[in-house]
């Protein structure tokens, strides 16, 4: 199972993202260059941290008009997995593949942090592998990551059940402190109405090794994996009852 | 054509670079200050005056040089410089 890394020019997080996928049985990750126009041969789009285009204008502005952005929005329209980490999940609202924004922090200051987050939604391709209300720890790294969306899109958020992670304290409690740059409902991470787009400010690419501090993040790896084999085991027993 | 294009936060997004200044300009003895709110300003030349090519222009200030989920935009010309081109 092959997932594409894409690498815009100011991505630095595409390497630890090709480790982490690297590092798992059944996966092997490959890098993209932004130019190319074609995500055919993967299985899943990885749109790693980094500063895109320096974060010139806003944050992902300018990266959301890669070449490589068109297959990235026809293959997430077709239903293949994406997932965009830190600057990926910036790139993915810029494009308007997920809804809401990602603007500075309230406090103004760039957080480089471990946090906790609370798995809200333990049905989605990416956290199924996650008990509902269990804490997954990973790695935060942003200035830009406080999640903005109106009252219409929150709610819409909140009825379809795409929050998919909220910052919690070590109780899990969603609480004020434990919001680490003032986003909306302590939210983390989204994923977009038909659920197989899924963007999150921490890194789980930095989490994906016990050495690193906590291999939580490789459990999101591990669920897309398995979504994967599971839809397309699906699809070949489709194929031969056809 | 000379336009300058003017993008604000919207009213309901949380503005904290505005809200730091606006403390500063009340430390710096103006407790008068009730809010400031920082946007971005910018200066664009293009060739040709056309309503096609302003049309063109507000395209891409919705599409990239604002993001309509937290901000709102403003194109403003620039009169040409010549008076009696003008009509």
């Amino acid at each position: 199972m092959k997932f594409a890394v894409i690498q815009f020019p100011g991505s630095n997080c595409d390497q630890d993202c090709i480790a982490a996928i690297n590092g798992l049985e059944g996966l092997r990750a490959e890098y993209v260059w932004h130019k190319e126009t074609s995500l055919d041969n993967f299985d899943a789009i990885v749109l790693p941290g980094g500063f895109a285009y320096g974060d010139y204008l806003r944050c992902g502005a300018i990266a959301r008009f890669s070449p490589i952005m068109r297959a990235v929005t026809s293959d997430a329209r077709a239903g293949k997995l994406v997932l965009g980490t830190c600057n990926g999940f910036q790139i993915l609202c810029e494009a308007g593949l997920l809804p809401g924004a990602l603007v500075r922090n309230r406090s103004l200051r760039f957080v480089c942090d471990m946090v906790a987050t609370r798995v809200e939604v333990d049905d989605s391709p990416f956290t199924h592998g996650c008990q509902k209300g269990s804490l997954l720890r990973l790695p935060i790294a942003h200035g830009e990551g406080c999640f903005f969306a109106n009252a219409e899109t929150l709610r819409a958020l909140n009825d379809n059940r795409q929050v998919i992670l909220r910052y919690a304290d070590s109780r899990g409690r969603i609480v004020p402190k434990s919001n680490p740059n003032g986003s909306i409902e302590n939210i983390a991470g989204i994923c977009n109405r038909e659920r197989n787009v899924f963007g999150l400010m921490p890194h789980p690419d930095r989490a994906s090794d016990a050495r690193l501090g906590s291999a939580d993040g490789a459990k999101i790896f591990r669920s897309m994996m398995q979504t994967i084999s599971a839809n397309s085991a699906t699809l070949e027993r489709a194929k031969q009852v056809a | 054509m000379k336009v300058k294009v003017l993008v604000r936060p919207k009213a309901a997004v949380l503005d904290p670079q505005g809200n730091a200044v606006r403390d500063a300009m009340r430390h710096l003895g103006m407790p008068e200050v009730r809010s400031v709110r920082i946007g971005k300003y910018m200066e664009i030349e293009a060739d040709g005056e056309n309503g096609e090519l302003e049309s063109r222009l507000h395209g891409l200030c919705r599409d990239l040089l604002s993001n309509p989920v937290i901000e709102d935009y403003e194109l403003l010309k620039e009169k040409p410089a010549k008076r009696r081109r003008s009509k």
